[in-house]
């Protein structure tokens, strides 16, 4: 650690501060507690110096030590402090405040002053210091510039050019933070403008029609045609202030294909499908930063002042980043989202899913009352009727699954937890709804439950080396993809395991080492196989490693050589399950004492939570009971309970396995909770269980699963109830209640249900913190090994890196995971298809056709065109060009997606997960493997199931 | 208080003050007496105030019959009473309500709250906003009160174009506040001939179109 620097000293207007050296002298003024007016600068920003309207007096000790003063006022904002420095503000000269006034001026004279059309007036800097430092009257009689207004930046955000004083803040935001500078300055002198580089304002020749789909048609009636964004555009490269990747064992990033459909490309731009330019997920920020009214988003645009809002702290619940967002209120409904400040975390940042898509929680069609089926069809009925039938089905049940889903706050997530466990007598209880793998039940017993804060966002800053196996930060991560861009300033290198370098990756200018689908645990193995390297390096695992065999239990070996390893999951309340103990099988040690403990008032429910004896009968004579998939001895199951586990399976059934069983018979009951059928690994499986079963079903929208279930009880969204997230992290991010509503959370639903059920068991708030602080209390301690080779895995997560290797137990150095299903990465092979065949390989764009995502048109409207990614051989294969449609099908069903040639593995076809028109696991009924690729036929170019 | 100056007294009453005194109050009763009443009728006889008393509210139109109100909610925020509600929208081209891009979708006021100071005229950038002579203003019921946007916006007068239409053409949101719009223009009512044909205010503003153009 470096030494702390001395301070510097200097006066601000007579008050002495003293700063770090190269404070510029804005932030030492406000370590003063002095204000000065600006517009450009911004603290997370570089500065730039743009809007002078900072200007100050400043003199400082020449050589011979005597203050000399600079000849004019200098810019506070871009002007590094120096020892000595005499700085006099507006308040204490009148050269500065002269400056000020006209700076002000002169921004007030090409402004519209047209406040009371402005989203931004009643909280415009703009407003508030023309009032502080402007002049009374304007002077300026001229008239004003006038553009046509406003023109899409994109469909989310539009710009009213008058209205802007070249701040650039927006554009520094978009090169500096989000690394996707789809806007820049254009024009010199008084008819410079922010822009999406349009031709009409850079005087490009030959550029006609505009682009399908092109944001300003969202608005076409109020645009001008001629600031319709155009097809061909030309973004900025931003490669330049990226360190250069460099990687052991690994293949440099492929150029862009030369037959690109954009010729304009420049290297390390992304493009959407369509050709234009990449609408950053992060574009929603530039309305927030704005310190005017020119840029504006066009889902809260005139929708309300700053007078009308009521504003709460909240957090946002689209990814497992959750990041501090302020919810802004008018008349009950939530009208905008805004990035909170949380230096931890978002910073001041929000994507756009976390910032626009809110209206999913208020939709009309949202479930409002409890629905119960009679006569094959659902009809309303009273809460106590919907209860009591939800009641009477689930115990005549043969058997209970229960769904909780990935969406649910951690003491929701609890509740389902501890209903299953004590009232309904199950271990059958999975929150993975996608995807999932035994070997990551194992891990993430082992690995992630009950481990508190691991990984932190500044540790992946303070990284030297990110490697991302089955992990996309910018579609799957939310912010994740923002602090990697620190990262990367800060010097990291980004490495990506995965079959090609998605856009994300590339600009972060990280380096692929190019996998099959399944095959990145061997990579994982051959990257840690350079122990020295390990050091310093953070290993993000992402949802989708569940489908690659042993790709776990290789980021457990390149933890112990060295790495620090991190589970980020996609859906927000997944981190939050695990702790909860929402995974098959019994709870882990700590969780269950803590449950057994706080709740204890309500009699014959704790004692089937007891922890058990080191004589656990099922763990005893159970093969599978060694190794809980909580990753530690736990009780077997409960055992007071009636509902009926049956021998042998009491490490619990998992996702597919419930649903399986429903299906077959095996299971009677299902309680579900948030799960879209279209998420889970075989839907057509999940439908076939869910109409077969007793279904409850807790939820906002309506869905598939509620339109087949027998007993329907709507719960709150998160707006309507308070709770907590869990980041990836293990950060808890509780926040408030926002709408006042009638709404009840799953945990309130869940107590009804289970007094009803005769369990009265206490779901509350109160009494999950209380479990929640008792089990993280307890995980502190050392969990005695009931089998020792197991042991130290969970710990492993929390050690500090430095003491990693030396600290391990030498005599388990194989021992974290068993191999599923008897794969060992070194045994798997993937399969091999043949020509007209493919292996697949599919992750989740960030913004697509998530149920989260709907009613926000606009937001969707960004969002990018699916397309398929073949490697050219494979194209060439099977006679299909770049940018002709691709016929991608199982003996389930076909998606016919425009292909896109990229550097991928041969036979390897990549296909957006739940993308509009390429719903992958709905349609194809399958998330890997082998699937059949061809040209489509050109005169079906849209979707056929 | 000490100072001397501040301690005034009446002057004593002289004998003939003192002997009128009980008397003068008699002289209005004398003076009214032989007057005209000015008892006022009210329900039968209404009197029609100062113009500019301040009555209800009134949402004004241009000459082209759009709506002058771009729902900017500066006369909520100047409410002392906390009496007006608004709501804005886009327009848009099919729904053009106001020159410019927003309108007042939702306007109300509360009567019960309003305390008619005048303060919302005074906030309105617009002149969408302005206060009638009507002081009628009583109901059986308290949501009765609450007067909502059909209530406020004054009738079409002669001549004018009933909205949604589009702006006169070539004109900015500028131009009419400036007045350069003075009546409906052909296209917008053969637009609204071709949207809605059966509006009764097309005849009227034809007809005024038609004077325009002989003038």
């Amino acid at each position: 650690m470096s030494p702390v620097p001395a301070l510097v000293t200097l006066r601000i207007d007579g008050v002495e501060v003293s700063v770090e050296p190269g404070t510029v002298i804005i932030r030492a003024a406000e370590r003063a507690g002095i204000a000065i007016p600006r517009f450009c600068d911004h603290p997370l920003l570089a500065p730039v110096g743009a809007c002078r309207q900072c200007l100050v007096d400043v003199a400082s000790p020449g050589p011979d030590g005597a203050l000399r003063a600079f000849p004019k006022p200098q810019a506070a904002c871009t002007m590094p402090v120096s020892a000595g420095m005499e700085v006099h503000t507006a308040a204490t000269s009148e050269a500065a405040a002269s400056a000020e006034r006209s700076v002000m001026e002169l921004i007030l004279a090409t402004h519209p002053l047209d406040c009371p059309i402005c989203d931004k007036a009643g909280e415009c800097p703009l407003q508030n210091q023309a009032m502080s430092s402007g002049r009374d009257i304007s002077r300026y009689t001229g008239s004003k510039r006038t553009y046509a207004k406003p023109i899409g930046l994109t469909a989310g955000i539009l710009l009213d050019r008058e209205r802007c004083v070249l701040c650039q803040r927006c554009t520094r935001f978009a090169s500096e933070i989000a690394g996707d500078p789809f806007i820049a300055l254009q024009g010199r002198g008084g008819s410079q403008q922010v822009g999406r580089f349009d031709p009409e304002v850079l005087g490009f020749a030959g550029h006609g029609e505009a682009a399908p789909g092109a944001p300003a048609a969202a608005r076409a009636g109020l645009a001008d045609p001629a600031d319709a964004v155009t097809a061909e555009l030309v973004p900025i490269g931003d490669t330049a202030n990226l360190a250069p990747a460099a990687g052991p064992a690994t293949t440099e990033l492929p150029p862009v294909p030369e037959d690109s459909p954009t010729p304009g490309e420049a290297p390390g731009t992304a493009l959407a499908a369509d050709g234009t330019p990449f609408a950053s997920y992060f574009a929603g920020n530039i309305v927030q930063l704005c310190p005017v009214g020119a840029l504006t988003s066009t889902a809260y645009r005139f929708r309300s002042r700053p007078f009308d809002l009521v504003s709460t702290p909240s957090v946002a619940e689209h990814d497992s980043s959750c990041s501090a967002v302020r919810v802004d209120v008018r008349g009950g409904r939530v009208r905008r989202r805004l990035a909170g400040n949380d230096p931890a975390v978002n910073r001041e940042w929000l994507s756009d899913k976390d910032r626009f898509a809110f209206a999913w929680q208020s939709l009309p069609e949202r479930l409002t009352t409890p629905l119960i089926r009679e006569g094959g069809i659902l009809r309303q009925a009273s809460w106590p009727e919907a209860i009591a039938a939800a009641a009477k089905g689930l115990a005549e049940a043969d058997g209970v699954g229960v769904v909780p889903g990935g969406r649910l706050t951690i003491e929701d997530a609890l509740a389902y937890s501890v209903v299953a466990r004590t009232v309904l007598g199950t271990v059958d209880i999975d929150f993975r709804a996608r995807p999932h793998s035994a070997e990551e039940a194992r891990f993430l017993g082992q690995a992630v439950a009950g481990t508190g804060l691991g990984v932190t966002f500044d540790d992946l800053v303070s990284a030297t080396r990110i490697v991302f196996v089955g992990f996309e930060p910018e579609e799957e991560g939310g912010i994740v993809y923002l602090r990697c861009r620190e990262a990367v300033k800060a010097g990291a290198t980004i490495v990506a395991i995965a079959p090609y370098a998605s856009p994300g990756v590339r600009r972060l200018g990280g380096t692929l080492i190019q996998v099959v689908p399944g095959g990145e645990a061997a990579a994982l193995d051959a990257l840690a196989d350079d122990a020295g390297a390990m050091a310093g390096t953070v290993i993000l695992l992402g949802e989708r490693l569940a489908l690659s065999p042993g790709a776990f239990t290789s980021a457990l070996a390149a933890e112990r050589a060295g790495a620090r390893v991190a589970w980020i999951p996609r859906r927000v309340g997944e981190r939050g399950a695990v702790d909860a103990g929402c995974l098959p099988g019994p709870l882990r040690p700590a969780l269950a004492a803590a449950i057994a403990e706080h709740g204890g008032a309500v009699g014959s429910a704790a004692a089937d939570l007891e922890v058990p004896s080191a004589t656990n009968p099922d763990g005893a004579t159970d093969p599978d009971g060694v190794t809980n998939p909580d990753g530690t001895m736990g009780p077997g199951r409960p055992s007071g309970a009636d509902g009926p586990v049956e021998p042998g399976s009491c490490a619990g059934r998992d996702t597919t396995a419930i649903f399986a069983a429903a299906m077959a018979g095996e299971i009677g009951g299902l309680l579900i909770a948030g799960v879209e059928l279209g998420d889970l690994p075989n839907p057509a499986q999940a439908r076939a269980g869910v109409e077969r079963a007793f279904t409850v079903s807790l939820e906002v929208l309506p869905s598939a699963v509620t339109e087949l279930a027998d007993v329907v009880l709507p719960v709150a969204p998160p707006a309507e109830k308070p709770g907590t997230y869990v980041t990836w992290e293990g950060r808890m991010r509780p926040f408030p209640q926002v709408l006042v509503t009638t709404a009840m959370s799953d945990a309130t639903v869940l107590a009804a249900l289970a007094a009803k059920l005769g369990v009265p068991v206490d779901l509350s708030l109160t009494a999950a913190h209380a479990v929640l602080a008792e089990a993280a209390g307890a995980a502190e301690t050392p969990i005695p090994a009931a089998s020792p080779p197991d042991d130290p895995a969970p710990l492993e997560v929390t050690l500090p890196e430095d003491s990693v290797p030396s600290t391990q137990d030498p005599a388990a150095p194989e021992n974290t995971i068993p191999p599923a299903e008897g794969s060992t990465p070194a045994s798997y092979v993937p399969p091999s298809p043949v020509a007209g065949e493919a292996l697949l390989a599919t992750w989740h764009l960030a913004l697509d056709a998530g149920r989260l995502g709907s009613g926000e048109p606009h937001l969707a409207a960004t969002a990018k065109a699916p397309f398929a990614v073949l490697s050219r051989a494979t194209a060439f294969e099977i006679d299909v060009r770049d940018g002709e449609p691709l016929q991608v099908s199982t003996a389930a069903g076909a998606i016919v997606v425009p292909v896109r040639i990229a550097d991928i593995p041969d036979r390897v076809v990549w296909l957006p997960t739940n993308s509009p028109s390429c719903q992958v696991r709905a349609t194809l009924g399958a998330s890997a493997g082998i699937v059949h690729i061809e040209a489509a036929p050109t005169d079906q170019p849209e979707v056929h199931t | 208080m000490s100072d001397e100056s501040l301690n005034w007294e009446r002057k004593p009453k002289g004998f003939i003050a003192k002997g009128v005194a009980p008397w003068a109050g008699f002289v209005v009763t004398l003076k009214t007496l032989f007057s005209k009443p000015v008892t006022e009728q009210y329900p039968f006889e209404k009197i029609e105030p100062y113009p500019r008393y301040h009555g209800r509210h009134q949402l004004n139109r241009y000459p082209d019959g759009l709506e002058r109100c771009v729902g900017c909610e500066l006369c909520a925020w100047a409410c002392p009473a906390d009496a007006i509600s608004v709501h804005a929208e886009d327009n848009t081209p099919d729904e053009q309500y106001s020159p410019g891009e927003r309108y007042g979708a939702d306007y109300q006021i509360n009567y019960l709250r309003c305390i008619f100071c005048g303060l919302c005229i005074e906030a309105c950038p617009t002149r969408a906003l302005t206060m009638t002579t009507d002081y009628e203003l009583a109901g059986p019921d308290r949501a009765g009160m609450i007067y909502e946007k059909d209530q406020l916006l004054a009738p079409l007068a002669d001549g004018m174009l009933a909205g949604p239409h589009p702006m006169a053409p070539g004109a900015s949101d500028t131009d009419y506040y400036a007045g350069k719009v003075t009546g409906p223009a052909v296209e917008q009512i053969e637009w609204v001939r071709a949207h809605r044909p059966a509006d009764p205010s097309v005849a009227g503003a034809a007809r005024r179109a038609q004077e325009g153009v002989k003038r």
